[in-house]
């Protein structure tokens, strides 16, 4: 081989190397000592409008404690990684944002902050949050790996004129009448509901809610995977469904996976929607308030033996802050401040979202009609998601198996009980 | 590099003739400047491209998930364990790889195939002069020159079934399909994948071959057309042949490049992509960051870079070998 083929040969392997050289991003943080970086999530209608919202709110920080915080709003789609990149590199930001599912699997990798009761003193004790909010910061019997920040939960959105004009006079309380109603109210370019179809997050959250009604669970009590029991097979059969068999999704939301289901909920284009505090992501997007209703989530009419009273998730957003931050008392400091009675009321008043505060809770400002039907179904009929290590790989793959069988019934595929048990186990058998 | 310079210094020292060297020493001294300047390359290159590989090597033997990736020292080493699991075809992670692998094949065949084609055809219709030739070479350079997030993130929403140019101007405009096709999920999210690379890297292939044809001399087409040579015959005679070690490259290059595409898919579709699209870097990725396994990701990437290393080997003597024959 001559020198110059060897050349090509050295230049083709460096071009082949890439993959094996995938890595996490670093993070330039500030390095002085008054400086913290701060990633929050994706709560309001852009990252713009999140920033806007949150900078004065991080300006009056300043004002009172002389620490400056840079914020960056991320986006879902990139949150996890983004984490994940930070815990693995011991770079990037101070205090993050997680959705609050995701706690036990960040806890795991130890790069969280413990909320232990010394720790939790500092931001004002443990007697502050929401004991069901709380809960979902970290697997049980554990130092919270993060704070509740906001609360949320599932609810059913229903468009009033389209309720009124198809002659329905009270939403929806089982899935049958979802069914029953959503066939009325599909037609001329309008459809019965809209689900994120491709968004695995929102697939998985579904398939919990549905799972829990027939009787089901993800993981057994020793944390590994169940995903193929008969009543996972029947919720997950249950959920697509609503696509497949009863046809009042359009099948385009098997696309879906950019809030685009809010979007055709606010046009006019499905009457109905499952979705975390949309309100103000409707204002965002000029639908005004009384135009449409809030429920409850439907449950199903007759549960089977050992189904769930059940119909959203304990959904929400904690605040975590990493334990290579230079500057751990000024990121418990911010934590304090953005749980403080004077924030919550602010933040969670802008972003529909609930109070996970005790003390803020009974504030005026979370008495809207949309807001009770959120605070109703987390006291009494919310349930948080497995708070085990494995969590965020079940949203992955879970989720994306259904979003696979979306895709088949948007094709026109059967969906049978089998493809979807084979679906499952699948699934399943990626889990370690 | 630093064997031309000890050359060329042996050539000013010694005699202009070839012979007689015995009186001198057979070799001058060495100087330190050669490597000096290559100093800074060979570190930016054991740091960019060496390092990170054998680190991958590394992990792809230990069992990286989220309860070490803090700290590696705490990982297990498992040994080969990884590529048992993934290269097991009667498990789902190897049926998975296997799948996926298939997908990538074809794909990168397909991808590679057309733009050459399309490249080729592109270029050699451009070699006469003619008005507006500048306007329409850089019109096909375009898609190489746009950033890639950009101009895949467009094709995503062209893509659409509802509101999709593509949609639109098939089914409403031309009234060639009756029901609106999904693109982006289901069967056809392979073509729509396959349509985008090769609208991206075709460019390329297209700049090459341009390049390439600049260093035929008139003279052979000349010689060919006297002959009687029309202009098939002159392309399979003279062109193909003298274009023969652009192409050797250009063909292993696009080969590489699309193998190992990511940034198409992964934009395209948005992180996971539809079974039927499911790119072996993209199924990488989902292996590692989204299951938190990187062990497993790792272990999949080097057996990977191995194939991807025969393949080039076998690529190279193979085009090596009929060269010397020829």
């Amino acid at each position: 081989m001559s020198r110059r083929r060897l050349a090509i040969l050295t230049a083709a392997v460096l071009a082949a190397a890439p993959l094996t050289a995938c890595g996490g991003s670093d993070d330039p943080s500030g390095g002085s000592a008054k400086t913290l970086t701060y990633w929050a999530s994706n709560q309001g209608a852009s990252l713009e409008a999140d920033k806007q919202i949150l900078q004065p709110e991080l300006d009056r920080f300043e004002q009172q404690t002389g620490i400056k915080v840079n914020v960056e709003v991320v986006p879902w789609s990139d949150l996890l990684n983004r984490l994940l990149a930070a815990a693995t590199s011991g770079q990037g930001p101070d205090v993050v944002n997680i959705g609050n599912t995701w706690s036990a699997s960040l806890q795991a990798t130890g790069a969280m902050v413990e909320f232990d009761d010394a720790t939790l003193a500092k931001v004002g004790g443990r007697d502050r949050f929401v004991p069901a909010a709380l809960a979902a910061a970290g697997a049980p019997g554990k130092p919270p790996a993060a704070v509740p920040l906001y609360s949320l939960a599932y609810a059913l959105y229903y468009n009033k004129k389209a309720f009124a004009d198809a002659g329905i006079t009270t939403p929806p309380t089982t899935w049958e009448q979802v069914a029953e109603l959503g066939r009325k109210l599909t037609g001329d370019g309008r459809w019965g509901l809209a689900v994120e179809g491709a968004n695995a997050s929102e697939n998985a959250h579904h398939a919990f809610t549905f799972s829990q009604q027939y009787g089901g669970e993800w993981f057994d009590s020793a944390g590994k995977p169940t995903f193929d029991t008969p009543q996972n097979v029947a919720a997950v059969k249950r959920y697509v469904d609503l696509m497949a068999t009863d046809k009042i999704i359009n099948p385009s939301n098997a696309e879906y996976a950019q809030n685009q289901s809010v979007s055709d909920f606010a046009n006019g284009k499905a009457a109905m929607l499952l979705w975390q505090a949309a309100g103000a992501n409707l204002k965002s997007q000029n639908m005004a308030a009384d135009a449409y209703g809030v429920a409850p989530v439907p449950f199903l009419a007759a549960p089977p033996a050992g189904g769930r009273k059940v119909n959203s998730m304990v959904a929400g957003i904690n605040i975590a802050v990493f334990k290579h931050t230079r500057n751990p008392d000024a990121a418990l400091e911010f934590v304090k401040f953005m749980t403080s009675d004077a924030e919550q009321v602010t933040l969670n008043k802008t972003y529909g979202s609930l109070p996970p505060v005790t003390t803020a809770a009974s504030d005026p400002a979370f008495t809207a009609p949309e807001q009770k039907v959120l605070q109703a179904t987390l006291a009494t009929t919310a349930a948080p998601l497995p708070q085990v290590p494995d969590e965020s790989t079940f949203e992955t793959l879970v989720g994306t198996a259904i979003k696979e069988l979306f895709a088949d019934a948007a094709s026109g595929k059967p969906v049978t009980e089998d493809g979807v048990r084979q679906k499952l186990s699948k699934a399943q058998q990626q889990m370690r | 590099m630093a064997i031309t310079t000890v050359h060329d210094a042996t050539g000013r020292d010694g005699p202009p003739r070839g012979g007689a060297p015995q009186n001198r020493p057979r070799r001058p001294r060495r100087s330190l400047l050669p490597y000096l300047l290559l100093a800074p390359a060979v570190v930016l290159e054991l740091a960019i491209h060496v390092v990170p590989m054998l680190v991958g090597a590394w992990m792809s033997l230990l069992e990286l998930t989220q309860f070490h990736i803090r700290d590696w020292s705490t990982a297990p080493f498992v040994g080969t364990e990884n590529y048992r699991m993934v290269l097991d075809l009667d498990s789902a992670a190897g049926a998975e790889l296997l799948h996926s692998f298939q997908v990538t094949v074809l794909y990168t065949v397909c991808s590679v195939g057309l733009s050459w084609v399309l490249g080729t055809t592109a270029a050699v219709l451009l070699q006469r002069p003619f008005r507006g030739r500048g306007l329409l070479r850089a019109l096909f350079l375009t898609p190489y020159a746009l950033p890639v997030y950009t101009a895949v993130i467009t094709w995503s929403f062209l893509f659409q079934r509802d509101n999709g140019l593509v949609n639109h101007v098939l089914v409403d405009q031309l009234q060639l399909l009756g029901d609106r096709p999904f693109w982006l999920i289901g069967d056809n999210s392979f073509v729509a994948l396959l349509i985008v690379s090769v609208w991206r890297s075709w460019p390329f292939a297209f700049l090459c071959v341009m390049a390439g044809l600049q260093n035929i001399p008139a003279d052979l087409y000349e010689a060919a057309a006297m002959d009687g040579a029309g202009f098939w015959r002159r392309f399979r005679s003279v062109t193909l042949p003298m274009l023969r070690p652009v192409n050797l490259v250009l063909l292993l290059v696009l080969f590489l490049w699309t193998f190992n595409d990511f940034n198409t898919p992964y934009v395209l579709f948005g992180g996971s992509a539809p079974e039927q699209a499911d790119l072996v870097s993209i199924h990488i990725y989902r292996s590692s960051f989204k299951t938190w396994d990187f062990g497993s990701g790792s272990a999949m990437s080097v057996a990977l870079l191995l194939f991807l290393l025969l393949v080039t080997a076998g690529y190279l003597l193979l085009t090596n070998r009929r060269r010397n024959d020829a």
